[in-house]
């Protein structure tokens, strides 16, 4: 603490459930305002790109699945990309789509797993449940069509490893259809409530010019009025076929504030985006073969004279995943680059949470859905080594949505 | 715009102070043949700032995706990522500019003046492979802890590479570093 300008210092993390993600945010405070943010980030590196380089690109491609346990298809796909462009290979039309519906699945179980965060942090425990037994349907659905919920193993370089027989069709349409009518319900419980919209309208902004400086991706710099979405921009695999329009706020309310309230809405709308994309892919999937070269052993074996370098690009349901590989005609990448989209965003938390009250903190940060599990957080204030556990700092949280809901009544 | 128009202007900017090139084109739409257009080239260190600057005159607000870099025996290569013309159906085009730095020189400009974003990769570069960004506005460790020992970086495939520090990890003799 300095005594003449009356600030104190507060760190949150490393472990933390608002921030799902081992990282440290140390923050000024003076009063209950924010004036000064940094960021710590070194607690759980894996070195997995250092693995990767003793590893056949089959292996590689199952490394990278666990890259991310919300969105391992992502890295997949990229990483696959990224091996495609140095070949020359060419994804056969089936595989295209089958790809587009895991990666569709996938964003609309992350989407809605990050509302359920959302709301806990607001204080709406039972909303938060509510959202997460929704989240059931279609992660039931992606065990029905791959036999695991989470880790799907469907990409493979060159194509998919299985395909997605039509009888299978009826229940990916049913629960496309089902997202698509529980839109209104969603909105209404998180975009008309009066208290969740105090404590998210105008919170923690990010106006255009930060999200461009700071070089923000997906729905965070979506949600600022940044017209960026890598499945329109390269329009890869089916997308250019099924049109998909990057999702901007002020196709709800007509504005942008760049605010909480601007990416829960961005988020919610682009999962009944991703419902429509997903009937509108199973319902134009074109008949054919569904890999380059279906046996891996075969396929290994085109894969290790390959020498260049690619990249592979992805939206992912945080944003765009960057891919950068380097083959030498060895059996290992020389290099791999793996960027998730948490990267870029983290910059966005310096402008986001400058002058936000200390109980708006859980809620900002997990706003632009960094990613990675929960476990406890611990706050320290001050000099004198208070240590307050994770539940106070979410305790202010609840009640101050709780007074809020007070003086609406 | 294409990158054919992009290149254009680059070389008519630096001349021959931009080698290598090649552009890659991956397929990737079904019906219509559309491709996604890679641009790559190798720029020298002195120019490298300048050729940043360049783009952001010419391409207001260019995505820098990130910055990967490598251990190529004698020398680093840096590889700066950007994409640019993004919001337009298959239109946007990704420039990377390869940047060699000897090993006995590891030194090279800070981007952070033109595109502030850019700091997360470029203490990664600093940490990750032992090179030193000149002026960079922050030079602290981001992805290393504190602990992890001084003169060893991660991405290097020499003797300050990571291997002697990771000898009980399962198969890390096996192939890949030598």
């Amino acid at each position: 603490m300095k005594p003449e300008d009356n600030t104190y210092s507060i760190c949150v993390g490393p472990v933390h459930p608002a921030l799902k993600e081992p990282v440290k945010l140390n923050m000024q405070i003076d009063g209950e305002k924010v004036t000064g943010v940094d960021f710590e980030l070194s607690q759980v590196h894996r070195g997995i790109e250092w693995a990767a380089t003793r590893r056949n690109p089959i292996q590689v491609l199952f490394l990278a699945e666990r890259i991310c346990g919300i969105c391992n298809m992502s890295h997949m796909i990229s990483f696959s990309r990224a091996v495609e462009s140095i070949g020359g290979i060419e994804v056969p039309p089936r595989a295209h789509y089958i790809r587009v519906i895991g990666a569709e699945l996938e964003r609309i179980h992350s989407h809605i797993l990050w509302a359920g965060v959302a709301a806990h942090e607001l204080g709406f425990d039972s909303l938060m449940h509510y959202t997460w037994k929704l989240r059931e349907n279609v992660l039931d659905t992606v065990e029905y069509i791959t036999g695991n919920r989470i880790t799907k193993g469907l990409i493979t370089i060159g194509g998919v490893r299985h395909d997605i027989p039509k009888k299978k069709f009826p229940r990916i349409i049913d629960t496309a259809q089902f997202y698509s009518s529980h839109f209104d319900k969603m909105a209404d419980m998180f975009l008309k409530d009066r208290v969740i919209m105090s404590r998210t309208r105008d919170v923690g902004v990010l106006s255009k010019r930060d999200a461009l400086t700071t070089c923000a991706v997906g729905p965070t710099a979506r949600a600022s009025g940044v017209k960026k979405d890598v499945r329109k921009d390269e329009a890869y695999a089916a997308y250019q076929d099924l049109g998909v329009e990057p999702v901007l706020p002020d196709a709800y309310t007509g504005e942008i504030h760049g605010d909480v309230y601007d990416r829960v809405l961005v988020r919610l709308l682009e999962v009944k985006q991703s419902a429509e994309i997903i009937e509108r892919a199973v319902r134009q999937m074109p008949e054919g073969p569904i890999a380059w070269e279906e046996k891996p052993a075969a396929l290994l074996a085109k894969l290790k004279p390959l020498a260049g370098d690619g990249i592979g690009r992805h939206e992912a349901p945080r944003g765009e995943v960057i891919h950068y590989v380097r083959m030498t005609g060895e059996e290992h990448p020389y290099a791999w680059k793996v960027r998730a989209p948490t990267y870029n965003n983290m910059m966005a938390w310096v402008p986001l949470l400058m002058n936000e009250q200390i109980a708006d903190i859980p809620v900002i940060a997990a706003s632009i859905d960094p990613c990675m599990s929960c476990t406890n957080r611990a706050v320290k204030a001050g000099t004198n080594d208070v240590i307050y556990s994770k539940e106070h700092l979410h305790r202010l949280s609840v009640q101050k949505t709780r007074e809020l809901r007070r003086k609406m009544k | 715009m294409n990158a054919e128009s992009v290149l254009k202007g680059f070389r008519k900017e630096f001349g021959s102070k931009i080698k290598d090139i090649t552009i890659q084109k991956v397929p990737n739409s079904l019906k219509k043949k559309l491709f996604a257009e890679r641009i790559w080239f190798s720029v020298g260190r002195k120019h490298l700032h300048s050729a940043v600057e360049y783009l952001c005159r010419t391409y207001p607000d260019p995505h820098f995706a990130v910055c990967s870099g490598y251990d190529t025996g004698k020398e680093i290569e840096l590889l700066y990522h950007f994409t640019v013309n993004y919001g337009v159906r298959a239109g946007e085009i990704t420039i990377t500019m390869r940047v060699m730095l000897p090993k006995n020189d590891l030194q090279t400009d800070t981007i952070t003046d033109l595109i502030p974003g850019a700091i997360i990769s470029e203490r990664e570069m600093q940490e990750m492979l032992g090179i030193k960004v000149k002026d960079i506005p922050d030079s602290r460790r981001l992805f290393l802890d504190d602990t992890f020992p001084r003169g060893v970086f991660p991405w290097r495939k020499d003797e300050t590479g990571p291997d002697k520090i990771a000898r009980n990890v399962h198969a890390a003799r096996k192939g890949g570093m030598k």
